[in-house]
């Protein structure tokens, strides 16, 4: 039997036998109210009661057997599990309907259930953590216990291109050994991000400021829709822009001044890069600065402030741990970002200082790494997972630190958003 | 500096604070026009390099259509005329024959698709095409031989290595699945936490470890979502590489935390005066969420989901991660098949040698940018038209 018809029977069974439940629970109850029993909830109550707890063992059973099978623990046949979960199922919508009495609790049960139900749904966000947690360091374990992690951390050369022939099984002396010091790789990844943060930091520090403290309320419902477009660009539709249209004309115009540029380039992902952010800064920048009180703004006017020295000296000094939260997420999120690079920074790893030259960062080594054809098990696949795990322990410090900053921010003038 | 006696409350540096005021304010206004102007910049730039790409050049020449010509196609057009017929149009001619019974042993003039040379070339663009090959060209042109015809090949094949005959379909394709699977998966399961974390859960230790963690998740970078597909979902649970199954659960756990923290703060906007009137009444809390405050909270649950899906929508990076750049010429029929997703799509093309590709790919960036305006337009739509201040 194909998977298919094995879903379409495990689901034609699951749904009929609840609404048997349902239907069944709600007759019984009404059958013994009309007896002249109290009964503890109304009849509709006692049908979800009949329908939840049929489906609940069936579920239950299913993704059971489901898991010992993909622990290797014992496989069972699929047609088996199949009949076992229907047949518990029924057993439990016989058992259940006969036992309903006038003093089943059902819409308390109901109840319990339902917040089960919801509980296990609030599970699978920290299971998501938990799984991107435990497969990276699963597999980038595997690549340490090949690689010297020092290595990685401190080596100034990645070379892997030999790495697949160890996987292959075909290492032999004449090769040249796989280098992966991963330094070329971080200080890629950290100077396009700072090219990045010199066009969003001003750009988007400024624009907040003129969203919150200049635009009157037309202008501001105005120009927001512009900026919210930007930040709804995709970014592999930024990364095509900065490789076909921004880089060749940072060519041509350094071509001016006889300065030689490559068309992948280090400059170009980085100030397209930035644009992305842009929005992102001043979006959460603008929050920050909305939310200094007023009052401030009135006791600096009375001392004689212009509106330039209130924002300056004022409202942005309140507002600094703030504007520091989410520049700090801007910056998690250029390290992160991956098309714009993958399609405008270039592959090799490159440790120099000019911008113009072609630079690589952590994420375009990722995906590098993952879609060639190599087996998996080789260092040069693994080594996507070492590089994810700097990436993930880097930004999740980052956006611990700035998300308790705003929340402290925000306590402390009594408004919370987040 | 005579001012200065006239005036007691004169200030001397009053006119230079007064300019720094209006500098700082000139900055301010440069950035929100510096952004905007970046922003049509960039819609000009993609729709000139775009537009091209909706028309392709046809050209009418003559077609022997005989048993021999069925046989090997490439013999049905002669001399010159070979050189600027698409390979793809000659290849297949044997299924048009057998649609049209009638073009058996017929030598007549169709309107044959010219190759992506020879139509970046009637385009006015940089082309590889050879100078006779151009010469003759011109001739045709002249004759009204060569017509710029809108693209239905574009909206109607998948992907191929030959540029004039590739198109969106299949990828178009891939994405619905892709996202249908996502939908399904976030938006129930956010909804749920959202109600949980809001409506029920006690306020204690664990409940404030999800809601850091939730936090945390939205700011995670997109492409270890994808590392976790691959590690997890395909490597453990053996999900098939490329399908649209396997994207689109990878896409749901991106999109979760979106979903939840506006879920979150559009039931939270639903005032408690509705909770207590349900609790007098004597109805559980279920029954007051499921009924009164559910129903309230849907327009800016909505808004938020759409919003988060849309943004999935244009995700590229996990999916790349998780398989789905493959070559895929015939769109997908079933969830566990190969398929790409159009910004997929894009990348590849985005990174192909011929120039036709070029214009191609900034015609799937028209696409995908239109569907993802109009589902944020909805979006914004349905805020407006449902919000309630209470």
């Amino acid at each position: 039997m194909s998977t298919q018809t094995l879903y379409l029977i495990f689901f034609g069974g699951l749904f009929p036998l609840m609404f048997l439940g349902y239907v069944l629970g709600r007759q019984k109850a009404i059958t013994i109210r009309s007896q002249g029993i109290k009964m503890h909830s109304q009849p509709d109550q006692y049908g979800w009661f009949g329908a939840l707890y049929t489906g609940l063992p069936i579920i239950t059973v299913g993704v059971c057997g489901v898991f010992l099978y993909l622990f290797g623990v014992h496989a069972i046949p699929p047609t088996m599990l199949l009949a076992a979960a229907l047949g518990v199922g029924a057993l439990t919508l016989g058992l259940l309907v006969k036992n309903i009495q006038g003093t089943t609790k059902a819409r308390d049960l109901v109840e319990d259930l339902i917040k089960g139900m919801l509980f296990t749904a609030s599970l699978v966000s920290v299971l998501t953590t938990f799984g991107i947690l435990l497969s990276i360091i699963f597999e980038a374990l595997h690549f340490f216990q090949m690689q010297s992690f020092f290595h990685f951390i401190f080596g100034l050369e990645w070379s892997p291109d030999t790495a697949f022939l160890e996987g292959a099984g075909r290492a032999d002396a004449n090769a040249a050994e796989a280098k992966f010091g991963a330094v070329p790789i971080f200080a890629g990844t950290f100077y396009i991000t700072a090219i990045a943060m010199v066009v969003a930091i001003p750009m988007g520090l400024l624009s907040a400021i003129f969203m919150s403290e200049y635009a009157t309320p037309r202008i501001r419902s105005q120009v927001k829709p512009f900026l919210e477009i930007l930040a709804g660009i995709p970014t592999v539709v930024y990364g095509f822009f900065a490789a076909l249209t921004v880089a060749p004309l940072i060519v041509k115009i350094f071509a001016v001044f006889g300065i030689e540029a490559q068309y992948q380039n280090a400059l170009s992902s980085g100030i397209i890069m930035g644009i992305m952010i842009i929005p992102f800064i001043s979006s959460l920048s603008d929050d920050v600065i909305s939310s200094v009180p007023q009052n401030m703004r009135n006791g600096a006017y009375a001392l004689g402030m212009n509106k330039a020295e209130t924002i300056r000296f004022v409202v942005l000094p309140s507002a600094m741990p703030g504007i520091i939260a989410s520049i700090l997420l801007g910056i998690s999120r250029a390290l992160g970002e991956t098309m714009i690079v993958v399609m405008a920074a270039g592959l090799r790893p490159n440790l120099t200082w000019n911008p113009l030259e072609d630079m690589t960062t952590v994420t375009v080594k990722i995906v590098e790494s993952l879609t060639g054809d190599q087996e998996f098990n080789n260092p040069l696949t693994l080594s996507a997972f070492a590089l994810g795990l700097v990436l993930f322990v880097v930004t999740l410090v980052i956006n611990i630190i700035s998300v308790s900053t705003i929340r402290k921010f925000h306590r402390k003038y009594k408004v919370s958003t987040l | 500096m005579k001012e200065q006696n006239d005036n007691y409350f004169y200030i001397p540096q009053i006119k230079r604070r007064n300019q720094k005021a209006a500098l700082f304010k000139g900055a301010t206004i440069m950035a929100i026009v510096f952004s905007v102007s970046f922003l049509i910049f960039f819609l000009v730039d993609l729709g000139r390099s775009g537009y091209p790409a909706f028309f392709q050049t046809y050209v009418k020449m003559e077609v022997t259509i005989n048993e021999e010509t069925v046989e090997n196609p490439y013999a049905a057009v002669k001399g010159k005329n070979l050189k600027i017929a698409s390979r793809a149009w000659l290849r297949d001619l044997p299924s048009e024959v057998k649609q049209n019974p009638t073009w058996m042993n017929t030598t007549r003039e169709h309107w044959v698709l010219a190759n992506s040379e020879v139509d970046q070339y009637v385009k006015g663009k940089e082309s590889r095409t050879k100078q006779n090959d151009r010469d003759y060209v011109d001739e045709l042109k002249e004759k009204g031989f060569v017509e710029l015809k809108f693209n239905t090949i574009f909206l109607t094949t998948g992907d191929s290595k030959i540029p004039e005959n590739s198109g969106i379909y299949s990828s178009i394709i891939g994405t619905v699945m892709t996202i249908i699977v996502t939908m399904l998966i976030a938006f129930p399961i956010g909804v749920m936490t959202a109600i949980y974390l809001e409506e029920f859960a006690p306020d204690n230790r664990w409940t404030q470890i999800i809601e850091v963690n939730i936090n945390n998740l939205a700011a995670i970078p997109s492409i270890l979502f994808g590392l976790l597909g691959l590690a997890i979902f395909i490597n453990f649970f053996g999900v098939p590489r490329s399908s649209p199954l396997v994207g689109g659960m990878t896409l749901a756990l991106m999109c979760l935390p979106v979903i939840i923290v506006s879920s979150k703060a559009s039931l939270k906007s639903v005032p408690a005066s509705i909770r207590q009137a349900g609790f007098g009444l004597g109805l559980t809390k279920w029954q007051i969420v499921r009924d009164h405050v559910l129903p309230l909270a849907m327009p800016g649950i909505m808004t938020g989901s759409i919003i988060s899906i849309a943004h999935a929508l244009g995700e590229t990076a996990p999916l790349i991660i998780v398989g789905m750049i493959a070559f895929v010429p015939d769109a997908a029929t079933s969830f566990t098949d190969a398929a790409t997703v159009l910004p997929a799509q894009i990348f590849t093309w985005a990174g192909m040698p011929e120039k036709a590709y070029l214009e191609r790919t900034a015609a799937g960036i028209i696409v995908l940018l239109a569907v993802l305006l109009s589902m944020n337009a909805g979006a914004v739509y349905l805020r407006k038209k449902f919000e309630r201040k209470w």
